[in-house]
């Protein structure tokens, strides 16, 4: 099972390295939010994958019986996503603003920062 | 024990909240400087616990290491929180006169706090995972901050910082994976020993590297930086001092956390990169400061060359390099932060930051003039000031270590930071102002003086001190850097004394489980 997950994660990669590759801010995002799930994937999987086996501790014990999946990655992950959820509803946000500001969403056109003569 | 690390963080995050609360009157400024007097103290202490007890740790929530988040604190770690304190202080001072009342409703007096929570944060935890938090925390809050009242240069500037910083986080976050699943661990004290037991060394080596991008990308090294240049001129002048002095120094700081405590298996090759990139990183910076035209964008690159130099003393990976790693690292803050504030008065009275329409600076005001000299001449190495002691050290190291040609880019990465420096002061300085404006400081109101000049004179006196009396700060830096080489005292803080015989790590228990 691993093979496959890691099988995905380069699919998800290699997808989001094209979209990286585009001067579109937004489809730049879009490979962020792609290569992110990658990154997700990756934590979950380098925990093992344990099918069909929750981590519970049965009554009376102080340590589950047997084999069962390995919790942490799972806990890693969903802090993963939540904290990547805000930073991407926060870039979408900016991105939208910068689109209504700027007029543009070709990352080459935006030049106010660093105008195209160098320092002048 | 617990509270004297966990102090840092809760003080910051507490005044955030007030702060928040507060954000429409003038109370909230106010509580913002008392906010960060008390994370001052809280340095203060842990410093001194720090220097008496050795390095200390901290279960929260009592759970055990390696299970449990663990907040530690040796030297380097005391130091540099101390050092978020100083500058914090100074530029929620600055803040007071800087930040209009537009953007003080706007919450950033809250993200400030913020931002200090997560930087400190960055500094104590004694977990990987856990350091990605601090760095998302500081991400979130100098997003706000930089594109706090949304005009269009800072949304341009904001985008490539957003973008490229997301990028880095998420090459952190698969190499957190990639490790934890090969060691079953990530706490750093347990990490130390766990890579040594890892049979596929290739793999370690190769997770090293990513780590190595994702750092370098928070520390803006060569060919990682350029977002730094694009962004850290847009926002306002306090914004400007504070990511200066700290937020790329987090990068570094990590980077040397985790090259002396973790990655240190394969050190003829990741600390052989780590020295190209140091060397590249130098001159490019230091080229690119030549070709501005912009004090803040001057400055903006001089940071770019001058983590440089920080990150050529780890590479290099003596002791004496790494003192001069570590000196240079609280010396640089220190200076680059001020210089900042200084290019803000300079604004504030000549009307602008860009050398061709500025000027006169040095006849209506010598003691800004003084102000500048000192950090400026600083960061350029000139003895007795700090900068020439950090630069020294590493210059001694890189010829010790007999690598003669980084200690030429370093001498000659110098002199063109002189040539920058001379450049701000001929323009800004000396010549007289394009428009006959008379740049004096008079020009500001009596309040505003005191807020915005009183934490330029206290960092530049700061400057000196280091620079004349540099034996205890070396010492120090001394001290820190045995802690790096030889991390025994920190596993053994971290893991108790005890664990280092019976070391459960996650591996074994991992096996257990399959």
């Amino acid at each position: 099972m691993e093979i496959l997950v890691a099988i995905m994660v380069g699919v998800l990669v290699a997808a989001s390295v094209y979209l990286m590759l585009a001067r579109n801010v937004l489809r730049f995002l879009f490979g962020l939010i792609l290569i992110s799930n990658a990154a997700n994937l990756i934590i979950f999987a380098s925990g093992r994958l344990t099918a069909e086996a929750p981590p519970l501790i049965p009554e009376g014990a102080d340590a589950p019986l047997g084999t069962v999946a390995n919790a942490l990655p799972q806990a890693l992950v969903l802090t993963a996503i939540v904290i990547g959820f805000g930073l991407f509803a926060f870039a979408l946000t900016l991105v939208y603003r910068t689109y209504q500001n700027l007029g543009t969403l070709n990352s080459d056109e935006m030049r106010l920062a660093e105008p195209e003569e160098g320092g002048k | 024990m617990s509270w004297v690390l966990a102090s840092p963080i809760i003080i910051p995050f507490a005044t955030a909240v007030l702060a928040f609360l507060f954000r429409a009157g003038p109370e909230g400024r106010w509580l913002s400087v008392i906010g960060s007097a008390g994370l001052l103290v809280a340095s203060i202490i842990l410093m001194v616990d720090v220097l008496d007890q050795g390095v200390i740790a901290a279960q929260m929530g009592e759970w055990a290491a390696p299970f449990g988040i663990t907040l530690v604190a040796d030297l380097l770690s005391a130091v540099m929180v101390v050092i978020t304190g100083i500058t914090g202080l100074a530029v929620a001072v600055y803040a007071l006169s800087d930040i209009d009342t537009k953007k003080e409703a706007l919450g950033y007096h809250a993200l400030f706090q913020v931002l200090l929570a997560g930087v400190c944060g960055a500094f104590l935890t004694g977990d990987l995972f856990n350091l990605y938090v601090w760095f998302e925390v500081m991400l979130i809050s100098s997003f706000g901050l930089l594109i706090l009242g949304g005009r269009k240069v800072q949304l341009d500037g904001g985008i490539k910082y957003v973008t490229l910083n997301l990028v880095s986080t998420i090459l952190f976050l698969s190499g957190v994976g990639l490790l934890y699943g090969m060691t079953g661990t990530l706490n750093m004290a347990d990490l130390h020993g766990a890579v040594q037991e890892v049979e596929n060394e290739g793999l370690l080596v190769l997770i090293a590297i990513l780590f190595m991008i994702a750092f370098g990308v928070k520390a803006a090294v060569f060919p990682l930086f350029f977002w730094l240049p694009a962004s850290y001129h847009t926002p306002a002048i306090a914004v400007s001092a504070i990511f200066a002095g700290l937020l790329t120094k987090v990068g570094v700081y990590a980077l040397i956390r985790t090259f002396t405590l973790i990655f240190t298996t394969d050190i003829a090759y990741t600390h052989t990169i780590l020295l190209w990139v140091a060397g590249f990183t130098m001159v490019t910076g230091v080229l690119g400061a030549a070709a501005m035209n912009d004090i803040r964008r001057i400055l903006s690159f001089h940071i770019v060359s001058q983590i440089g130099y920080m990150i050529l003393g780890l590479a290099l990976f003596t002791p004496l390099a790494i003192v001069g790693a570590v000196f240079y690292l609280v010396h640089h803050i220190i200076v680059k932060a001020n210089l900042f504030l200084v290019a803000g008065v300079a604004q504030r009275i000549a009307g602008s930051t860009d050398l061709d329409r500025i000027g006169g600076l040095y006849r209506y005001a010598p003691f800004l003039g003084l102000l500048f000299l000192i950090p400026a001449f600083s960061l350029a190495g000139f003895p007795p000031l700090s900068g020439f002691w950090a630069k020294y050290v590493l210059v001694k190291a890189s010829l010790d270590a007999g690598a003669w040609w980084i200690a030429a880019v370093a001498l000659v990465v110098g002199l063109l930071t002189i040539y920058s420096m001379t450049k701000i002061w001929g323009y800004a300085f000396w010549k007289p102002h394009p428009e006959g404006v008379e740049p004096r400081l008079s020009r500001l109101e009596g309040k505003d003086r005191a807020a915005l000049l009183t934490p330029i004179a206290a960092l530049a006196v700061l400057t000196c001190i280091i620079g004349f009396f540099p034996e205890p700060f070396v010492q120090f830096a001394e001290r820190s850097a045995a802690q790096l080489l030889d991390p025994s005292d920190y596993v053994a803080a971290v893991l108790g004394a005890t664990a280092e015989t019976e070391a459960p790590t996650g591996l074994a228990l991992m096996e257990v489980t399959e």
